[in-house]
């Protein structure tokens, strides 16, 4: 090999059914040079990494989306078909595909070496899992499948350190020559039984398997699937991650703040009074703070949601779920996406990736936002502790605590209606709904692989979202900052700036929802955050209090001035209001779509305007 | 006494070991159908049904060769098959 031919990078894509361990192999190949990004123009992700070979081989990795067959029933195995047929514009054909099979799997996974071979393009087939097989009496006599098969193939373990040294091996012998030549295509597209006949005989001459599935998946499944078990260990699993959230990272969001707090004062000793000092405080570390403080929260939440993935639960959960999610126009997929936005609703809609079926997956992401989120809680509170007082309800309940709840259920049955609803706009009786779900083995999760994964969510989270935050944080500062009220301006300086006017000019669209001008203006700020709300509130009443004391002293201020009524009201529009520009760069981001994110602004505030003036509308009655 | 004629896997018992006979088409061109055929389920495979959901009997988790799939009632009504023994364990 001369020097030439090592400069020149080496493309390989690693193919395979969902399940075969393809991803696991590839974070160990390249570790942590990976860069993560979606193909042009859809929203599947693109994952690709670099490694080095021993013989000093540089080679660009391409991990492409799991696929059960060439004729493609997702985006994802579209984007896997076009790459293997070289129709994908933008991407190059890779110079060698490395098929990745589950070795315990070999009867599934097969058919689609058979599948890819016939594409005649140069592969070689990695056995993954070995180990595994042959903890459970699989044998499987390699030289003969290869021979069979008549493709190179590796033994490859991908969760042990050097568990793909063959495979960099061969990568140093596959010569330059090699890349890009043809082998002799066997013609026409097979028929599924003539692949099936193919699978047979290679098993029969290969492999020697004992029946049916593994004895201790089968006996985790009689627990994990029964009707009552089940359902208890789901619903204990979800109690268990709840509690993780507000255990593990409610104090570490204290700290994020107090940090955030910390700074901003260090600036303002720094700093003498002015603009400068404004925009450092109140605009970048404010928006930094506000990006940063989610994070916890994101991190434990995918940390359990990627747990649950690798150990091959979450098809489970799934599938308990199914039919009640059906119901609603959603599938089981959709159940953790959605159950995670009640703490936030960004890891919700980035957990919806686990749908495979794009429309279950775009209504999940379109109601994630009705789940109360923990942003909620400030403003509920604020406005619950000033209007509703402390009273014992039917013997036993406290009333504000049963005005909590009714706002929780309100968000459930609002999700539950506009899903419903949009099954029914949408309808289309031509295209049924397939769950056809594998159910994998039961398997430990490396900790690699969590450790990858989670450092790819967070990264999301804090560059592509963060970048939109800041930005948009910064300019609504500046809408609040200028311009700067004249000398002897009686009220608040908020009052002034472009912020108010916007505020005062929506005000008369406001009135009808019993909105007052005060409200109109900290709602225009309030869009970078709903819990920002409270101290946008602080500041137009011209109170002189920090954040953590805001809604202490802004209860009476508020319970004097606002009628019940529109106290109630504000109480319903928080419900709907997509007040959180997080969530709103995030629909952006996993739908790589503006018309959806656009739609999905127009109809939750059109479902916030609608139900405040019904609520309104009726107190007022009443009162 | 379970009838050794063929059936349709959404209405064989849970754990009685069948046959997979053919996979209906329900339309020309019926993607369901075909993926099911990709899936292995194809004449001659053995097929259990493992667990049923909790909620109106649907979806069912489904033992094909050596894989498990959880398939709604729709898809597992697509596959005829027919058992081969009478004693569930």
């Amino acid at each position: 090999m001369n020097a030439a031919s090592l400069d020149i990078p080496l493309r390989i894509a690693l193919v395979g059914n969902p399940n075969c361990g393809k991803t696991a192999l590839f974070n160990l190949l390249t570790g942590s040079r990976q860069k993560v990004a979606n193909y042009a123009g859809v929203t599947v992700e693109r994952k690709e990494g670099r490694l080095v070979t021993p013989g000093g081989r540089h080679v660009q990795v391409l991990d492409l989306p799991g696929a059960y067959s060439l004729v493609a029933t997702s985006p994802d195995e579209a984007i896997t078909r076009d790459l293997c047929l070289g129709n994908f514009a933008g991407e190059a054909l890779p110079d060698l595909m490395v098929c990745v099979v589950d070795a315990t799997n070999l009867r599934l996974h097969l058919r689609f070496v058979l599948e890819l071979k016939r594409l005649g393009r140069p592969m070689v087939v990695a056995l993954n899992m070995v180990d595994v097989a042959r903890r459970r009496g699989i044998v499987i006599d390699r030289a003969a499948l290869e021979s069979e098969l008549g493709v190179p193939l590796i033994e490859t373990v991908a969760v042990r350190r050097h568990g793909a040294a063959d495979l960099l091996a061969r990568l140093d012998a596959v010569a330059p020559s090699d890349a890009g030549a043809v082998v002799a295509t066997e013609a026409g597209a097979a028929s599924d039984e003539s692949l099936h006949a193919e699978v047979r005989a290679l098993m029969q001459a290969a492999v020697s398997m004992p029946r049916g599935t593994h004895a201790m998946d089968d006996r985790i499944d009689r627990v994990v699937l029964h009707p009552v078990l089940g359902l208890a260990i789901l619903s204990a699993l979800m109690f268990l991650m709840f509690q993780a959230v507000f255990a593990w990272a409610a104090p570490r969001m204290v700290g994020i703040e107090a940090g955030i707090g910390a700074l901003g004062s260090l600036f303002s000793t720094w700093l003498p009074e002015g603009i400068l000092r404004s925009l450092l405080v109140d605009g970048l570390v404010a928006g930094v703070g506000s990006v940063l403080v989610f994070l916890p929260q994101i991190l434990i939440l995918f940390l359990f949601i990627l747990a649950l993935e690798e150990s091959g639960y979450l098809p489970r959960a799934a599938f308990l779920l199914d039919r009640l999610m059906v119901g609603a126009g959603m599938s089981g997929r959709s159940f953790i996406p959605l159950l995670s936005s009640f703490a936030c609703a960004i890891p919700g809609i980035m957990a919806a990736r686990t749908i495979s079926d794009p429309r279950d997956r775009l209504v999940t992401i379109l109601v994630a936002p009705l789940m109360t989120c923990s942003a909620r809680l400030p403003v509920y509170a604020l406005l619950i502790g000033a209007f509703i007082p402390q009273r014992t309800v039917w013997g036993v309940f406290n009333l504000q605590g049963v005005t909590l709840f009714a706002l929780y259920v309100a968000g459930i049955l609002s999700a539950l209606g506009v899903a419903y609803a949009m099954k029914w706009l949408r309808r289309d009786r031509t295209r049924e709904h397939a769950l056809m779900m594998e159910l994998p083995s039961y398997r430990v999760p490396h900790p690699r692989d969590l450790a990858i994964g989670l450092y790819e969510r967070g990264m999301i989270f804090l560059k592509r979202v963060g970048g939109v935050i800041l930005v948009m944080t910064v300019l609504l500062w500046a809408l609040s900052s200028f311009p700067a009220p004249p000398e002897g301006f009686a009220g608040a300086p908020i009052h002034y700036s472009l912020a108010g006017r916007i505020g005062q000019f929506l005000q008369p669209l406001f009135a009808p929802i019993g909105f007052n001008w005060e409200i109109s203006i900290a709602l225009v700020p309030g869009m970078a955050a709903r819990e920002v709300v409270v101290g946008a509130l602080a500041t137009v009443y011209a109170l002189s209090a920090t954040d953590a004391d805001a809604a202490l002293q802004l209860a009476p201020v508020i319970a004097a001035q606002w009628s019940m009524a529109t106290a109630f009201s504000l109480l319903a529009w928080f419900v709907f209001a997509p007040q959180c520009l997080s969530t709103l760069a995030t629909i952006k981001r996993e739908t790589n779509s503006w018309r959806v994110t656009l739609g999905a602004t127009a109809y939750l505030f059109a479902l916030a305007y609608l139900a405040s003036f019904i609520t309104y509308r009726i107190a007022l009655a009443l009162a | 006494m379970i009838r050794r004629v063929p059936m349709l896997l959404s209405e064989l018992p849970r754990r009685v070991a069948a046959c997979v006979e053919s996979v209906l088409d329900v339309r020309a061109d019926d993607g369901i159908g075909r993926r099911l055929r990709e899936l292995g389920f194809v004449a001659g495979e053995p097929v259990r049904v493992v667990s049923i959901g909790p909620f109106g009997g649907d979806p069912f988790v489904i033992e094909v060769g050596n894989t498990r799939f959880a398939l709604r009632r729709s898809e597992a009504a697509r596959i005829r098959v027919r058992a081969t023994a009478t004693a569930p364990p």
